[in-house]
């Protein structure tokens, strides 16, 4: 009968995730209302159950999807995969305002530019102060911090050894994991409520998923400016990654 | 007609993430750069032209506001299969560039948006 349930679930997965989610989602906003009294925004409590379970799928089974790598929640994979996310942000762009989003192109640009050496300096500098002082560990970690995409392909390219590439994704996850949580409590310190600062926050933390799970738990309104200019960061960053900043830092340690 | 809306909202994600992918490769990175943002303005495109021509039904808009409302969900479901594992695990060096870099880039935000000039804070 088991086996029977279990090619019941596998076959049904998109839908098992459907219910799981809804599921989430019911007993994030009863926390929020009846715990925090509204304070903090059920979505962000909705994320931060998911990140929970994926975490003890993550322990469970040894593997990298979180949850989904449960045979059970298989289907989250596929609801919360690059597919269904992609389609879901364009969607959120119906409702843009063309006006605002031409106004804030070049500080959008600038934020990009900005976003994306801060933290690599950041990361690069860490990353030498632990005693990682090549050239090619400093980019590859200073990259990490960039997002967990820029770190690994940025290592790849310069040919890092596999810890600095942990550390490197390490680093980008927890960068994302940072700014899906942090978003809506700094969101009124940082003027985060108009579609102009959307898109330079978009631009300044560029990582896509922290960056849209953050501003949905703080005003979905802002989902489709911040998406806007932070589906252009990665790709800057594995841009100038390996080329611009590796030989930026290079002239500075040598070798 | 509902299906309307979810094709065209399909066709500009299919055609911006392709235009993303032969953006990267002309540019020489292993990366998709900017397909989402590539749709999302195909997509305002579109939805502007068919109010203009005043044949933006509500099953058009239906089909795709559907999408835009199931986007918080898609998250959870998103934030429920990162590698959480991994960044715990990455110890001091992880924890360290994560924080710092978060909490400047933070801080940059409204050195940017506010009304300063960009060049203030792009140092």
């Amino acid at each position: 009968m088991i086996d029977v349930l279990q090619g019941t679930i596998a076959a049904q997965g998109l839908l098992v995730a459907f219910v799981v989610v809804g599921a989430i989602v019911f007993a994030a906003y009863f926390l929020s209302k009846h715990l925090t009294l509204g304070r903090i925004h059920g979505s962000a409590i909705a994320i931060v159950i998911g990140l929970i379970l994926a975490w003890i799928g993550g322990s469970i089974t040894g593997g990298t999807k979180g949850i989904a790598d449960l045979p059970f929640f298989a289907g989250i994979g596929i609801m919360g995969g690059a597919m269904l996310r992609d389609f879901a942000i364009v969607a959120t762009a119906f409702d843009v305002d063309i006006v605002e989003a031409r106004k804030a192109g070049v500080v959008g640009a600038v934020s990009i530019v900005v976003g994306i050496v801060l933290p690599f300096v950041v990361g690069a500098v860490v990353a030498w102060s632990f005693g990682y002082s090549d050239a090619v560990s400093m980019t590859t970690i200073g990259a990490g911090a960039v997002t967990y995409i820029v770190g690994p392909v940025t290592g790849a390219a310069l040919g890092a050894g596999s810890d600095v590439m942990a550390l490197s994704i390490g680093t980008g996850v927890l960068k994302a994991v940072l700014v899906m949580v942090a978003t809506p409590m700094i969101a009124k310190y940082i003027g985060l409520d108009n579609p102009r600062s959307a898109m330079v926050f978009g631009g300044m933390m560029g990582t896509t998923s922290g960056v849209t799970a953050g501003l949905a738990a703080t005003d979905p309104k802002l989902v489709p400016y911040g998406a806007l200019t932070s589906t252009f960061y990665t790709g800057v960053g594995c841009l100038v990654g390996p080329s611009v900043l590796y030989l930026a830092v290079r002239a500075l340690m040598g070798g | 007609m509902v299906i309307y809306g979810v094709a065209i909202l399909a066709l500009c994600t299919v055609v911006g993430a392709a235009l993303g992918d032969l953006l990267g490769l002309a540019i020489g990175v292993k990366a998709n750069v900017g397909g989402v943002g590539i749709a999302m303005l195909l997509l305002v495109a579109i939805r502007w032209w068919l109010v203009k021509a005043g044949t933006l039904t509500p099953g058009f808009k239906f089909g795709v506001e559907f999408w835009s409302l199931m986007y918080i969900p898609i998250v959870v479901a998103m934030a429920a299969q990162q590698n959480v594992v991994a960044a715990v695990k990455g110890g001091p060096v992880v924890l360290v560039a994560g924080v710092v870099a978060v909490a400047l880039s933070f801080a940059c935000v409204p050195l940017l948006a506010g009304r300063k000039k960009p060049d203030e804070a792009g140092q």
